[in-house]
């Protein structure tokens, strides 16, 4: 049986009303202004920008604006007003040798061509909340140095040099890139359309299951050969120009993680990698994207897949949080008929149930 | 600039004029453009307009490609009374913006009006992006870590 | 790049576009029956109105477009496509989204284009086919979804031994292509889903 229900336009859009007043909140309090987000809460930002999958800073400060802080619903709102625009091509790769470096550290190497460049890091700060901040108390410029540019190398290079690790991931040269935006996921995954996925998954997720891996399910002797965060020029290359368009940079977070490798049947004992690039300065996603491209390259490295971090289904079907926000959340929306259906179920078990029991209590008297 | 136009290289030249523009802020932009006073009657033919480029990186940062996600990237086509076309493609969703850029594409095919475009809104743009780039390196590098070895041992 | 070359595109392109996707969408949901459509597209010959209207509506970066020689030879043309749809040039008819054929007569068999899969039949060629007229060709009887009973279109000029081809491409459902033929101020269209048979007189 299906029943039509009409109803709740009243409702509905008193609720929305409600909604913009309490996201308005006091009204003597200052409107906080998109600039404002985009500069304060500029990680806030960056992580609706990587998840959303979109970069515009703008846009990105008005989707947490709307959504009042909600994290995913800000997210789930830029990935809509994606879908609105077209696509105008796809840009050259990023070239992250050249980055405009803002900071680069490296866990395996001390010394190494450009230095350890700490950058605007919460690393060594004492995690105690600051009264003065809250004051709102003037701030002095940064300190500055001069000196020589030095080429900040990549520190996959220095161990390349010497044999010792496997080379950048390569695909056949026919390969096209997959695009999850275009075609629908089939499993078994190429390691670009996995790396695709992670980089728009959810950060909680993909934390918790780089954590896995460190806690046992799924050991893989994990060192940040580099993370670096900085600025990286796009290229487009269009039909109407015979060179390629420089678009302007975006900033993004790479991270290097290089493992300790064993050896198998399959591959000599070196360092493998896993790799994370993401939009906007995150080196917690950037590292727990490349932990899990590691874990999830398993196979490729003949190693048992025993963990939930190393099952791609798993991972890359449950990692992106706006179909998973918008299945959990629609068990919230009226299912009347449903439970209809499951109510009658129900009554009718517990009926014949009992049936059965008072026909044994009448066959043993 | 008007040397390097006679040598043929007119695309080297407006693909590095893109990449300025494209770095430096919209209203440093236009501030400049307003000081140069370059009269330049420009038609919109196509735009100004927003879409969506797919961002690509490589594996394991010079591997094979991947996309990472997309941005936002306005794009807009004039043209000048005398028939030159412009190009713009920025990222970012402003229109007035990629229009201006599109025109100073469209002035640099002009052999009359290139030099005065490089030197008055070219030439200081790049001394702006000189100077943020240099400001950002030197904050950067004041971080960097000066390793000190504790002296141990007999010497 | 020439200034004709990125002339000609819609003065309206939110509207242009609307209008034109309508005029598309009705005739493949009403097989034989022709939509008006005013072209306001000008593009450079021998890409004609109806069908560069067409083309700047449906194609983009994503969709791959096969263009038949006459169209292919024009440099005015594919730059033309290029600089207003973005779409790349399909090397062969395998991987395209869309062909555009100047000269229907001389089409290479319908079993070249992409036919789809049996998961995923949409991912198949649509054939723009520019045609002189819908009413002075041979008349074709259409029956099938989105005809009541009988329609009859006769477009002119159509590939060789058409309703044969016709009839292996049904034989081919849920895989096959789908037709548009676009006229002077007119277009229709022929899905997959429509029954083809030689109209007797």
């Amino acid at each position: 049986m299906y029943v039509a229900v009409k109803g709740g336009e009243t409702a509905i859009r008193n609720a929305h009303r409600l909604l913009d007043d309490r996201r308005r909140g006091d009204r003597t309090v200052p409107s906080i202004g998109l600039d404002q987000i985009v500069e304060q809460l500029a990680l806030a930002v960056d992580r609706v920008m990587a998840e959303g999958s979109l970069y515009d800073r703008e846009l990105a400060a008005l989707a947490v604006k709307q959504a009042r802080g909600d994290m995913i619903e800000a997210i789930f709102l830029v990935r809509a007003y994606r879908t609105t625009l077209p696509r105008f091509g796809y840009t050259r790769p990023v070239d992250t040798a050249a980055m405009l470096v803002e900071r680069r550290v490296s866990a395996t190497y001390k010394d190494l061509p450009g230095g350890q460049l700490l950058g605007p890091t919460f690393d060594y700060t004492h995690r105690l909340l600051d009264p003065e901040l809250a004051g709102g108390a003037s701030v002095p410029e940064p300190e500055q140095r001069s000196e020589p540019t030095e080429a900040v190398m990549r520190v996959s290079a220095i161990l390349a040099n010497e044999g010792l690790i496997e080379a950048d991931g390569e695909l056949p040269q026919d390969h096209r890139p997959g695009d999850i935006t275009r075609e629908p996921l089939e499993f078994p995954l190429e390691r670009d359309t996995r790396l695709q996925a992670l980089a728009r998954g959810d950060e909680g997720f993909m934390l918790a299951l780089a954590y896995s891996t460190q806690r046992g399910y799924a050991r893989s002797h994990p060192f940040v050969g580099e993370v670096r965060i900085g600025e990286v020029e796009l290229e487009l290359e269009v039909p109407e120009l015979d060179f390629a368009v420089p678009l302007g940079s975006i900033r993004v977070t790479e991270c290097q993680m290089v493992n300790q490798f064993k050896g198998s049947s399959k591959v000599p004992p070196q360092f493998t990698r896993g790799y994370g690039l993401v939009f906007g300065q995150s080196e917690r996603k950037a590292m727990a994207m490349a932990l899990c491209d590691r874990a999830l390259r398993a196979s490729e490295f003949g190693e048992d897949v025993v963990a939930p971090a190393q099952d791609e289904e798993f991972v890359i079907s449950h990692s992106d949080n706006v179909q998973a926000t918008g299945f959990v959340e629609h068990l919230k929306l009226p299912h009347y008929v449903d439970f209809q259906a499951e109510l009658d179920l129900i009554r009718r078990m517990r009926a014949e149930q009992a049936d059965a029991a008072s026909e044994r209590k009448e066959a043993a008297e | 600039m008007r040397h390097v136009n006679r040598s043929g290289n007119l695309g080297e030249a407006r693909r590095a004029a893109m990449a300025v523009l494209a770095a430096v802020p919209a209203v440093q932009l236009h501030r400049c453009w307003k000081e140069a006073a370059i009269i330049a009657e420009a038609e919109t033919l196509r735009g100004p307009e927003t879409g969506l480029v797919a961002v690509r990186g490589r594996i394991g940062g010079g591997g094979a490609p991947f996309n990472v996600g997309e941005a936002t990237v306005t794009r807009a086509t004039v043209r000048l009374a005398t028939g030159e076309v412009g190009h713009a493609y920025l990222l970012g969703r402003d229109g007035e913006r990629a229009r201006l850029a599109a025109t100073v594409d469209a002035l640099l095919q002009r052999a009359d009006k290139a030099g005065e475009v490089e030197e008055q809104v070219l030439v200081p743009l790049r001394a702006l992006q000189a100077a943020q780039e240099d400001r950002r390196r030197a904050e950067t590098a004041a971080t960097k870590v000066d390793f000190f070895t504790v002296a141990r041992g007999e010497d | 790049m020439h200034a004709s070359h990125i002339e000609g595109g819609f003065a309206e392109p939110v509207l242009d576009a609307q209008a034109a996707f309508r005029a598309v969408m009705d005739a493949m949901a009403r097989p034989g029956t022709a939509s008006t459509l005013a072209g306001t597209a000008t593009p450079p010959t021998p890409l004609t109105a109806t069908a560069a209207t067409v083309a700047l509506t449906l194609c983009d970066h994503d969709t791959p477009v096969w263009l038949d020689p006459a169209l292919k030879g024009s440099a005015a043309v594919t730059a033309w496509l290029g600089f207003h749809t973005g779409a790349p040039l399909a090397s062969t008819p395998a991987e395209a989204h869309f062909a555009l054929v100047a000269d229907p007569a001389t089409l290479i068999a319908l079993e070249n284009f992409a036919q789809g899969s049996q998961d995923y039949p949409d991912r198949s060629a649509t054939l723009i086919l520019q045609v002189d007229s819908l009413d002075g060709g041979a008349p074709l009887r259409l029956e099938g979804p989105g005809i009541e009973t009988v329609a009859t279109l006769a477009p002119t000029p159509m590939p060789r031994h058409f309703v044969e081809q016709w009839r292996q491409n049904s034989g081919r459902f849920p895989r096959g292509v789908d037709l548009v033929l676009a006229a002077p101020q007119a277009l229709a269209c022929l899905p997959r889903t429509t029954r083809i048979s030689p109209a007797e007189d």
